[in-house]
């Protein structure tokens, strides 16, 4: 079965610094790391490849030192990296992202599973896995917790809810997006080490994948992000005593003077 | 500084140190506090293919020596001495078969190895039988195609957990040292069971145990090189794997600086960190200094044992001592440094100070070890080297 897995590379922190002026994240000058989440999703590319004898590529959109970063998947058993990088695809919002990345697919050629992580640790949107699986014309399920089967041209997985989870039947190729319930990462191995430092990453510009500029980076990008802030959260509580009859009366009180609740009929 | 490793030394310190850090510390005072043997992070090990690296290629290895592996338990010791003795007692069971050990039993017993699929020991010691290895008890009797060996090893490492055992045993009462053998035991060999573990006062992750044989037959073919030559296979095996205790206790020392430089740098006291303070600042500089003269010196002999000399015994020796007594002094400095909270179990510098104190003693204990040393200078005197 052939696998693609997308990473992105993300600031080594928790405190992520704005552009003022484009309110875009300040990559420069901060350790990058390979997206926390993306990790899972890279253990689950390398398991599934193994359990069936595929082929698993991990494929990513980013600066040039990014094939540097990718390497690291090759340590733990991917078999292919592909970077694509152009100033073309600067500045890209989720949307410009998916389209770049599902050109690179395309040119990837034959696949049968796509796996990305949740979300990013940086922009946090998660739109990028059902972005991805839109452009390219295939279903997708996010949150995915467990891969209960999957053979040719179909997969049951997990989808994990806040409170529990549902079972999502699809054909392939699809895209899942996983969660960290689904694996635990493993360490790389000296053979896989020795492989990166050997491994050549795939460097593809737009031109290469034939991507269309105008879908691409800024320019494709109808984002805007005006403002980032990290919301106030200013939460009152008090305690309402009493029998459970004089409780419920005080509660409703206290919501029709707020203007929350509309008075039913004229007793009580 | 830079030590001048290899891409490929490079790759195996840097995975090493990973293990160490991410697996092997956050669980390095459970396993202690526990004493049970971490069979999760000797399967990390393995998957990571840091067993093969002192084995030959032909042989599911990487090709490496003795630097590859003193670089591996340096790191592995950094968190806990007891968890790389697991990796490094292994490697001591598996050099007696990679020195001596013909094409065939190479071919069997080598890969498993490598792999960390199997784990191997090594006995050697006995009741009677310590810094006196010639005191051996155990015998070998050759009957038919079967050697029967009878008697007891004690504090074996790994002993129990291990499937492939060296063990040295008695073939000719009256050769007296000329009169041991080196044989390969497996574990499951009818007649050869474990006797009691051992509560140790450190490296508790590290099992020890005793190896009983009661008419345990074994075939011929598992003699290694021929009768008669169990104390040098013995001897050849201790000064070659001589530099991995030595890393042992050079990664136990770098740990308990390394503890006692963070704390130093965020105890408060008299309203200022203690690492403002000379006194403190001495004892750190002199551990550093300590820690660093054993790395050269390590590194130094690993360097020259891989190299193809003939004779190392001396340096081996050195390294030796030098590193496991450097360990004690920086161990024991370091809870002095941290004060109360160094002597705490909660911190994990006196787990250091007990691990420290075992690498003064094994594979020799360091008096012997001198004795080795001089012996060796007379000799090279007298011969006008």
């Amino acid at each position: 079965m052939n696998i693609i897995v997308c990473v992105k590379q993300v600031p080594a922190t928790n405190e992520v610094k704005m552009n003022k002026e484009t309110n875009t994240i300040i990559r420069e000058g901060i350790e990058a790391i390979i997206n926390p989440f993306d990790t899972y999703a890279v253990e689950e590319g390398v398991r599934i490849k193994e359990k069936t004898e595929g082929k698993a590529t991990v494929l990513s959109m980013g600066i040039p030192s990014v094939a540097e970063l990718l390497k690291e998947t090759i340590a733990v058993g991917i078999d292919d990296a592909v970077l694509l990088s152009d100033r073309a695809f600067a500045g890209a919002d989720s949307l410009a992202t998916s389209y770049a990345l599902s050109m690179g697919i395309k040119h990837i050629g034959e696949y049968d599973l796509i796996i990305c992580g949740k979300q990013a640790i940086d922009g946090d949107t998660a739109q990028v896995g059902p972005g991805l699986a839109e452009k390219l014309g295939i279903p997708h399920t996010t949150y995915v917790r467990k891969i209960e089967e999957l053979r040719d041209g179909y997969i049951r997985c997990q989808r994990m809810t806040e409170d529990g989870y549902e079972v999502i039947e699809m054909p392939l190729p699809a895209v899942i997006t996983v969660v960290k319930e689904i694996n635990e990462p493993r360490l790389p191995s000296l053979k896989g080490k020795m492989r990166a430092k050997k491994t050549e990453v795939k460097v593809w510009t737009s031109d290469d994948i034939g991507a269309d500029k105008a879908f691409c980076g800024l320019k494709g990008s109808p984002t805007q992000v005006v403002k980032t802030f990290v919301p106030v959260h200013d939460i009152q509580n008090e305690m309402i005593e009493g029998e459970p009859a004089e409780q419920a009366a005080t509660l409703a009180k206290k919501l029709l003077s707020m203007q929350f609740a509309i008075s039913i009929g004229e007793e009580n | 500084m830079n030590y001048f490793l290899t891409e490929e030394q490079q790759m195996i310190q840097e995975l090493a140190a990973q293990i160490a850090d991410e697996k092997i510390k956050p669980v390095a005072l459970k396993y202690d506090e526990e004493g049970t043997f971490p069979w999760d992070i000797v399967k990390i090990l393995a998957n990571s293919d840091l067993f093969g690296v002192f084995v030959g290629e032909e042989y599911g290895g990487f090709g490496g020596g003795i630097f590859e592996m003193a670089l591996v338990v340096e790191q592995l010791s950094r968190a806990c001495g007891g968890i790389a003795l697991a990796y490094a007692a292994s490697g001591l069971g598996a050099y007696p078969i990679i020195l001596f050990g013909t094409e065939e039993q190479k071919l069997k017993y080598l890969p498993p190895l490598a792999s960390g699929e199997k784990l191997a020991a090594f006995g050697l010691t006995e009741a009677n039988a310590g810094s006196d290895a010639a005191g051996i008890q155990t015998t070998a009797v050759l009957d038919g195609d079967e050697y029967v060996l009878n008697g007891t090893k004690q504090w074996i490492t790994n002993g129990g957990e291990a499937e492939i055992y060296t063990v040295i045993a008695c073939t000719n009462r009256l050769k007296g040292a000329r009169g041991f053998s080196a044989f390969i035991v497996e574990k499951g060999t009818p007649g050869f069971s474990f006797g009691k573990k051992e509560n140790k006062m450190g490296i508790r992750a590290s099992v020890t145990s005793e190896l009983v044989f009661e008419d345990c037959r074994i075939p011929k073919e598992n003699l290694l090189s021929r009768e008669g030559m169990g104390f040098i296979i013995a001897m050849k095996t201790l000064d070659k794997t001589r530099p991995g205790v030595a890393s042992q206790a050079l990664g136990i020392a770098q740990g308990a600086l390394d503890e006692a430089l963070k704390y130093s740098g965020e105890r408060v006291q008299f309203g200022k960190t203690i690492s403002s303070f000379q006194a403190v600042q001495h004892m750190l500089a002199d551990m550093a200094i300590q820690v660093e003269a054993a790395r050269s010196l390590v590194y130094q002999t690993c360097r020259f044992v891989d190299s193809g000399a003939k004779s190392f015994s001396k340096e081996s020796a050195m390294s030796k001592v030098f590193a496991s007594d450097t360990a004690m002094k920086v161990t024991t400095d370091a809870v002095q440094v941290m004060g109360g909270y160094g002597y705490m179990k909660e911190y994990p510098v006196e787990k250091m100070m007990r691990d420290a104190k075992i690498t003064q003693i094994y594979e020799g204990t360091n008096q012997i070890q001198r004795n080795v040393i001089a012996l060796e200078m007379i000799k090279e005197m007298k011969s006008g080297k």
